[in-house]
């Protein structure tokens, strides 16, 4: 009795469970007249399917009942009708016909990249999405902003998760409505892939080529996706968050992004002729560390070797500084140390440059300034 | 009673108890102990030695498996770093792959092919024996590789470069060698099937007379030889690329990519195929014995066999949609793929027609039949849904396809590999199983199996991509239930352990043939099968009836 | 068992010699077969050739041939670049976009800065898209063809010469041509 009891509870607790309220059981409809066509050929099959699937395990489970030696069921001895064969090949035929020219149909709308309005490259590149407006002076990378502690929970810190936890990131990309968007998509290293549910896109992005996809939304809106290729360690941590603004937004957020851009000149040049303190520049240092390097460094500076070498006690934040400035700004050819001379300002690499020279015992007292960043780059 | 004798003897009469005292133990040219099993080249041995291996494989890929389902219990990472369950993901399909499935079909074809044929062993019984023991070679350095300073190879069992090759953790080497001998050894095992289909089957077995599971293993022996050699090349190629400089996949190198996924499909989905067609010969030999029936529409049978090998040549980059191929590209391939449903659907509609007014009962072998038609035929509905080029770019690398693939082969190739172990084990070991204890099995597997893959359709549907050590909070619902679904089925397969030891140890002695209905020259000897079988060969009376039923 | 010993010795001798043969012909199957693995790479690159599979640009100089300029259409051809991991090169486009007629001939350039404080050999990559283009997007001359070393901090404006083809089908009115950047220094020295 107390058994059933256990199972009953289990079950009640399953069914009644408030988190299944939003738990999503089918593919979205999503907010393109092409992912509502998908989703529309999604069902079409699934139909055709459940349909086939009734009358045959319907059949079957007939003879399972009716057809049992145990109830003295005699065999026939029939094995073969041509007839029959034909007829079950036939219909199938037919059905798949029927499924194919709306796949067909949909397909060619999908493939048609021609006419667009605004055109972005986006590259993959381990473990981030770099966006870039055609035309427009606008680039950026687009992160994952879920704070390290909320998914690192080996030590059961009991961590509240955001809403979109994993689903978040800190600079979005940004689309207006009803214009044609065309995303040219490429890869810095590995293969990636470019997905976003709502918009019925999942297009790779290899490494040296450039894959078109289009869409156009109709509802202003944030819709989250993520990295759908295997590509290395952090694959399940580079979501894709697209905003999808009004056309008249979208210009406004345009020139919003212009003058932001001059005005992160202004700061580089200014940062220049000022010099931080050590507890500034490992204050600043520690931050952009955790959010730059410790996915592949770690936290302790330990590493993850053979393929993410320590930094602590490490040849090069321990040597010159010159070297060391050089390899965080231009990154190392056939390794996954990328170069981040257009992801940081100039500020922080020196900060982050000063953090590892003093950090985890590296005690070299290195202090290093914008000033020493800029020499190294040169004309960047 | 001397073994000639009894072949000589047709026991279809299955009144009469078989006393099989004699014929089991000793042999003149048998060793004993370990030697036994090392010089073996006595094809019932060899099958025995394929199928403990693959069940132990199965069991260390369900260990994997099973830590990969601890991790993702709960959102967050509890307990391994995202680099190791890259590693998890990547050795448990190899080792399930490579390890378990494949091997496990060898098992059976060197057990049961030279009974089926009335031939006396399998053709080339020494490169028999090689080809076996080269496997744990192969596995120990797979599995090896996770103690090495590099870790386990971790950019998935479809190795994409570059992922495999300049941003390779380094294993790549152990990967590339510990698969090119499962390569060779599976090549060596699929020549000696084929020779000894060509070659050794008894006088008057023409080829529209061997059994179906004999057909089944000649179509995917000739498979094997085709593409194992494909695989060997792109494994030789990703290995000199990342060592030695060649660019075949480096774009800076002038070469591309998408051309490793190109020549791997070509190997992998005829691969896929080498993973069922067997468990379409095994479900073809249980559903007639058990309906008492004769299989309907043998030569259809055959025909769909052979058309689904031939197309499997042609669908390949269906899962390459979202590379980038030109429009004509996709509608091609993906009108090919659809086309795979008809031969498949007929082979479906035959089972149940074999199964119609029939006299059906319910054996545990039966039982894992019908399951198998069932869950393989639900696998079968997602395969046609991910054949839709527009809809596949949704399901593309979701669970989806994760749930798909574990259909067909987990409720389909293990299924079916049960389906052959509970019948056949009364004529490997002399002894019935528990038939208690075989049903708890079944049932388990059955409710369990169901659990931990069918919420995974859901799954991929809301957007969770798949091999993630993490996912987001909408997901975590029905991935505890999966995680939970996984544990059962894992502990489930436990119980088939103890069944077989039990079987092996002893129980309800096995008469020559302990299945009315069943037909097939292995039930003319007896059971256990002696160590030397059809050293003369069958009667043509025997060959008959084994075909007319 | 023994009267028939004889015809069972010979009946087992033809087998060991069938078995040979199957096995010499399956042996070969499997040696042609390792071959067409590594036959593939050519056949790939014939098909992509054929299809325009991948975007693929034919790496070698063409020579302006054309029927004419069919001045009645006007193609779009956008450039973009991008650099790949661990080159420290500012390397961009001087225009991004340029409006052509089929059968004309352009010429567009890039520039490109070497910023790190050591030598580099880059290699740029071609592609473009849509992939069915690249086959009536003919490079005369191009810095693409071969490879381009910058000393330290030099600076270089490179060429490229181009005509789109006559033939380029009526549906496809923007072409978009990109460049991978590379570092090859280690392999090129």
């Amino acid at each position: 009795m107390g058994k059933h009891k256990l199972i009953l509870l289990m079950l009640v607790s399953v069914v009644t469970n408030v988190a299944w309220a939003d738990t999503q059981l089918n593919l979205t409809k999503g907010v393109t007249a092409v992912s509502r066509d998908v989703y529309d050929l999604h069902m079409l099959v699934l139909y055709i399917c459940t349909v086939i699937g009734i009358l045959v395990f319907g059949i079957m489970f007939w003879s399972i009942i009716f057809h049992r030696k145990s109830k003295g069921a005699k065999p026939a001895d029939f094995h073969e009708s041509t007839k029959v064969e034909i007829l079950w090949t036939a219909i199938p035929i037919v059905l798949l016909i029927a499924m194919a020219i709306p796949a067909t149909k949909t397909l060619i709308a999908m493939e048609d990249n021609e006419n667009s309005d605004v055109t972005i490259q986006i590259t993959g590149s381990q473990w981030k999405w770099h966006y870039k407006y055609f035309d427009q002076d606008i680039e950026y990378y687009s992160v994952l902003s879920t704070p390290r502690e909320q998914y690192q929970n080996q030590q059961q810190t009991s961590v509240v998760k955001d809403e979109n936890y994993l689903l978040e990131v800190d600079k979005p990309l940004v689309i207006p409505t009803n214009k044609k968007v065309r995303f040219l998509i490429t890869s810095d290293d590995v293969i990636h892939s470019w997905w976003v549910p709502a918009f019925a896109i999942k297009q790779d992005a290899n490494p040296g080529f450039i894959n078109e996809a289009w869409t156009r939304v109709d509802e202003p809106g944030t819709y989250r996706g993520q990295c759908a290729e295997l590509c290395g360690k952090d694959h399940g941590f580079m979501p894709i968050v697209v905003e999808v603004k009004s056309p008249e937004d979208y210009d406004i957020w345009l020139t919003e992004q212009q003058q932001r851009i001059a005005q992160a000149a202004n700061a580089e040049q200014a940062s220049l002729s000022s010099s931080m303190s050590k507890e500034e520049l490992m204050q600043l240092g520690e931050t952009t560390y955790t959010a730059y390097c410790s996915a592949c460094h770690q936290i302790t500076g330990l590493g993850l070797p053979p393929a993410f070498p320590a930094l602590k006690g490490s040849a090069i934040a321990t040597g010159t500084i010159k070297d060391h400035i050089d390899i965080v700004i231009n990154g190392k050819a056939g390794t996954g140390m990328q170069a981040y001379g257009k992801q940081l300002t100039l500020k922080e690499i020196a900060a982050v440059v000063t953090y590892e020279r003093n950090a985890w015992g590296n005690n070299t007292g290195d202090l290093v300034q914008s000033a020493d960043v800029k020499a190294v780059s040169g004309e960047q | 009673m001397t073994t000639d004798t009894l072949n000589n003897t047709s026991t279809a009469d299955i009144e009469v108890a078989v006393n099989q005292g004699d014929n089991s133990g000793n042999h003149d040219h048998k060793m004993t102990g370990i030697k036994r099993w090392l010089y073996t080249t006595n094809h019932k041995d060899i099958g025995t030695l394929y199928l403990w291996f693959a069940f132990i494989m199965l069991l260390t890929g369900g260990a994997l498996a099973m830590v990969i389902r601890a991790e993702l219990f709960q959102p967050g990472l509890q307990l391994v770093e995202p680099d190791f369950f890259n590693q998890l993901t990547t050795v448990h399909g190899l080792v399930m792959v490579f390890g378990a499935i494949m091997p496990a079909f060898t098992g059976f074809a060197n057990w049961m092919l030279p009974m089926m044929l009335g031939a006396p062993d399998m053709a080339l019984p020494r490169m028999n024996n090689w080809s076996f023991w080269i496997l744990p070679f192969a596995f120990a350095i797979l599995l090896g590789s996770f103690f090495m300073e590099s870790g386990a190879p971790n950019f998935g069992w479809t190795f994409y470069a570059p992922l495999s090759t300049t941003y390779s953790n380094g294993s790549t080497a152990f990967f590339g060698f510990a698969v090119h001998i499962m390569g060779i050894s599976s090549i060596m095992g699929a020549i000696n099937i084929v020779v000894t289909i060509m070659n050794m089957r008894a006088p008057g077995m023409t080829y529209m007379k061997m059994p179906l599971f004999v057909w089944t293993f000649f179509i995917t022996a000739y498979l094997l030889i085709v593409v194992m050699p494909v695989l060997a090349g792109v494994v030789t190629m990703i290995l000199t690329d990342t060592y030695f400089g060649t660019s075949f996949f480096d774009a800076a190198g002038g070469g591309d990519p998408v051309m490793f996924q190109h020549i791997f499909w070509f190997f992998g989905h005829p691969e896929v195929y080498i993973m069922i067609l067997p468990a379409f010969g095994i479900i073809s030999t249980t559903i007639p014995a058990f309906s008492r029936k004769k299989l309907f529409g043998y030569s259809s049978m055959v025909y769909a066999t052979s058309s689904i090998a031939l197309l499997s040549f042609l669908v390949w980059a269906h899962h390459m949609f979202t590379t980038g191929m030109p429009l004509f590209g996709e509608l091609f391939f993906m009108y090919c793929t659809m086309l795979i449903a008809v031969p498949t659907g007929v082979k479906i509609f035959n089972w149940v027609a074999t199964m119609w007014r029939g006299s059906l009962s319910f054996e545990t072998p039966m039982l894992f039949s019908i399951a198998f038609v069932i869950l393989f035929t639900i696998g079968g509905f997602s395969g046609l849904m991910l054949a839709m080029t527009p809809v596949d770019f949704q399901y593309h690398d979701t669970y989806f396809v994760v749930a798909h693939f574990h259909y067909v082969l987990v409720t389909g190739s293990l299924f079916s590999l049960y389906a052959g172990a509970y019948f056949w084990l009364p004529k490997w070991t002399g002894h019935m199983y528990n038939d208690t204890l075989s049903k708890w099995h079944f049932w388990c597997s059955l409710i369990s199996v169901n659990l931990l893959f069918f919420p995974m359709h859901f799954l991929g549907l809301a957007g969770m991509p798949r091999r993630i050590p993490d996912y987001a909070l909408q997901f975590a619902d029905f991935n505890k239930w999966v995680s939970i679904g996984g544990f059962a089925f894992g502990l489930s397969q436990l119980i088939f352990l103890a069944v077989v030891i039990k079987c092996i140890r002893g129980g309800e002695k096995a008469l020559a043939k302990p299945w009315d209905g069943a037909v097939g020259l292995e039930w003319t000897v007896a059971s256990p099968a002696p160590y030397h079988t059809f050293s003369a060969p069958p009667s043509q009376q025997d060959i008959d009836k084994q075909h007319e039923n | 068992m023994s009267s028939d010993t004889n015809s069972a010795k010979s009946n087992k001798n033809n087998t060991l010699a069938n078995n040979n043969t199957t096995v010499k012909k399956l042996l070969l199957v499997v040696l042609a077969m390792f071959g067409f693995g590594f036959l593939l790479v050519p056949l790939y690159d014939v098909f992509c050739d054929i299809t325009g599979l991948n975007g693929k640009t034919s790496n070698t100089a063409a020579s302006y041939n054309t029927t004419g300029i069919d001045s009645s259409r006007t193609v779009k051809v956008q450039f973009i670049t991008r650099n790949a991991k661990g080159i420290p090169w500012q390397f961009e486009p001087v225009i991004n976009e340029i409006n052509v007629h089929p059968g004309e001939m352009k010429v567009v350039s890039f520039y490109a800065k070497n910023n790190a404080s050591y030598d580099i050999t880059g290699q740029a990559v071609p592609s473009v898209s849509p992939g069915l283009a690249a086959n009536y997007f003919h490079k005369i001359e191009c810095f693409c063809f071969t490879q381009q070393p910058l000393t330290a901090g030099s600076d270089v404006e490179m060429g490229l010469q181009f005509y789109v083809d006559i033939e380029l089908p009526s549906d496809i009115n923007t072409l978009t041509l990109s460049y991978t950047l590379y570092d090859i220094s280690e392999k090129s020295s």
